[in-house]
């Protein structure tokens, strides 16, 4: 059997191909690197015209003008005149350095059981993580409302941060595969040097699933910077609570915004996650080839 | 430290150490369990508090009615009776959730695979090209969207600024009960990056042999993507297609904030009270919206109970029929 596959395969390694079978080739990837270009750019296009927007005048805005003339740079500062952006940023850092602090300390003790401590009924949990992982938040928001809205805590950020103190579905989901990649051996070596289940944990696993944990607290972050729906629920007649989506999506109505400072809020709000994204690119697109979940 | 405790065991008489022994070993089992007990802790807390009580309290309010300022007062099936029966807006909702699932899902994974081939195959730049096709997944979500409804503003937009110098005159977009849900769907096709990304991830990981082997049977560039390509990523289409099915039964912050915008930009006078939920005419009114307004623009919490109760027997259904077959898509993933 091995005979027949050098056999054939020899000729190929040693054939250069055919002068038309390159052509064929070359502009194959001339066609392919064209439609590419056409696609990227229309990829881009928007974030060109949500730019050039952000720099006209309002009256240009509201004309058919594309290009802006002059480039009117003041319209960066008018948001902040026009809008209590910075409230609202010090709102999502608020709710997202306390969701992500809770959500690491509450969620990586329950993926360690669920992954590396073997204990009757730990599949049929990790089902029911699982379960709770898909079912959209609509499904237990009226009876949670109401429970907030009992405790006088509606219009607050409370009701967003609190649940990540008592473990997140998709976080434990995902910080048990990375700690499932880790090598029994060198748990078994530290079990051999005496150490304790705990602190196993704490020296072995937290230091070699340090990548998975920074891709958890990474999503985290952008999830709360983009959360809309249970911010609207929870803070919407409570202006001084708004978070940056909340804010953003109130900005047109709140004093008659025009285009032009509507788009520059929007700029504004992009800016943070894309240099978020060229600071630690590598650490997004791993998560995201390796979670394959969550945008 | 064990080591020694059986050491004096097997000193002793040969009674007591089977004995000492069972003790010791039950004791050890018995602190595992609290081991295992304090580490599941905040998901069990968590767990009964966020989600076992509200589905429990949500079935029961599904029969009551209850507006948030008096007791809920028990009305028996009257709630389902008017989801089923009267209420003129639920199929509808149904039917845009349908559509924004059965449309917009397909042409995302359709878009996020044509590109990622596209890519695969770039020469040079293939770093730039990934950058640029995920870079719109990034922007938030009510950014993105309010982008969307002013490059597809019917007047002065650029969209239609541009094509009428193509001699085309555009549609209304987000202003047209018709063109309203195709504009969502153009938002999701720009927002493909992350599946883009993970297409990509797993076309580069095709063994370049199968091609080699595939060339010599005499297969053909299409017969390549047909007969390797696509068997040996069909998980992670598989997977992005259920995950675009989950996000699609939740369907909710593009809807809202696409039909208050443009509902705003109509009315010039930007009133408040207006039912903006929806706009144009109902066309982006999905099942999530209409749950909210039931539940937050009318505080009918029974009611919308009751439509969360529908939702969770919906999408439980969908979880587990997901569930049950995932374990073949892993082992496949794992054979191939």
């Amino acid at each position: 059997m091995s005979a027949t596959t050098t056999a054939a395969s020899a000729p190929l390694v040693r054939r250069k191909p055919p002068a038309d079978v390159r052509r064929r080739r070359f502009l194959l990837g001339v066609a392919n690197h064209s439609l590419l270009i056409v696609t990227a750019a229309l990829f881009l296009g928007p974030f060109v015209f949500i730019t050039l927007t952000a720099l006209m005048t309002n009256d240009q805005a509201l004309s058919a003008h594309l290009w802006p003339h002059p480039f009117r740079w003041q319209n960066f500062i008018d948001v902040f005149h026009k809008s209590p952006l910075w409230r609202w940023t010090l709102n999502t850092m608020i709710y997202s350095s306390l969701a992500t602090l809770g959500l690491l300390l509450s969620s990586i003790p329950v993926a360690y059981a669920l992954a590396r401590v073997r204990w009757r009924g730990r599949n049929a949990v990790f089902m029911v993580v699982l379960i709770a992982l898909m079912l959209p938040p609509q499904v237990s928001v009226i009876p949670l409302y109401v429970m907030w809205a009992k405790l006088h805590l509606v219009g607050t950020l409370w009701p967003l941060i609190v649940p990540s103190w008592l473990g997140d579905a998709f976080s434990i989901f995902l910080l048990r595969q990375f700690f499932m990649t880790i090598p029994e051996e060198y748990l078994d070596a530290a079990r051999v040097d005496g150490c304790g289940e705990f602190r196993i944990l704490i020296t072995v696993v937290l230091r070699l699933a340090k990548p998975g944990i920074a891709a958890v607290a990474l999503f985290s972050i952008l999830y709360t910077f983009n959360d809309f729906f249970l911010p609207l629920l929870y803070t919407i007649d409570s202006p001084s609570h708004w978070t940056i989506p909340i804010g953003l999506s109130q900005f047109r109505s709140l004093h008659q915004v025009q285009w032009n400072l509507t788009m520059a809020a929007t700029l504004l709000v992009m800016a943070p996650v894309i240099l978020l994204f060229f600071l630690a690119q590598r650490a997004f697109v791993e998560g995201v080839t390796l979670t394959g979940v969550k945008g | 430290m064990s080591l020694t405790r059986a050491a004096e065991a097997g000193a002793a008489t040969t009674v007591a150490p089977a004995v000492d022994r069972r003790a010791a070993k039950r004791r050890a089992a018995w602190r595992r369990r609290g081991f295992v007990l304090a580490l599941m802790s905040p998901w069990i807390v968590g767990f009964s508090i966020f989600f076992g009580y509200p589905l429990v309290y949500s079935a029961y309010l599904s029969f009551t009615h209850y507006d948030l300022i008096s007791a809920p007062h028990w009305i028996g099936l009257a709630n389902y009776r008017y989801l089923f029966g009267t209420d003129q807006q639920v199929w509808p909702a149904v039917k845009n959730t349908l559509w924004i699932i059965a449309i917009g899902v397909p042409l995302q994974v359709l878009f996020a695979f044509g590109i990622a081939m596209m890519v695969s195959r770039a020469r040079r730049g293939v770093g730039v090209f990934r950058t640029v096709f995920y870079l719109p997944a990034l922007a938030p979500p009510v950014a993105a969207t309010l982008g969307f409804v002013y490059l597809l503003n019917p007047a002065t937009g650029p969209v239609n600024t541009a094509l009428k110098h193509l001699g085309i005159d555009g549609p209304l977009w987000f202003q047209s009960p018709g063109w309203a849900k195709p504009s969502l769907v153009l938002l999701g096709i720009w927002g493909v990056g992350n599946v883009m990304i993970i297409f990509l991830a797993a076309i580069l990981d095709v063994p370049q042999h199968l091609y080699e082997s595939a060339e010599l049977d005499g297969a053909g560039a299409f017969q390549r993507l047909r007969w390797v390509t696509l068997p040996i990523i069909s998980p992670v289409i598989l997977f992005s297609v259920v995950i675009g099915v989950i996000q699609g039964l939740q369907y909710f912050t593009q809807a809202y904030v696409a039909a208050d915008i443009a509902s705003g930009q109509a009315s010039q006078a930007g009133d408040q009270t207006v039912n903006n939920l929806g706009y144009p005419e109902g066309s982006t009114l999905f099942y999530p919206v209409l749950l909210y307004q039931h539940g937050f623009r009318y505080f009918n919490m029974g009611y919308a109970s009751a439509l969360s109760v529908l939702l969770l027997a919906v999408s439980f259904a969908v979880t587990l029929v997901i569930i049950v077959n995932s374990r073949r898509w892993v082992h496949y993933a794992g054979a191939a």
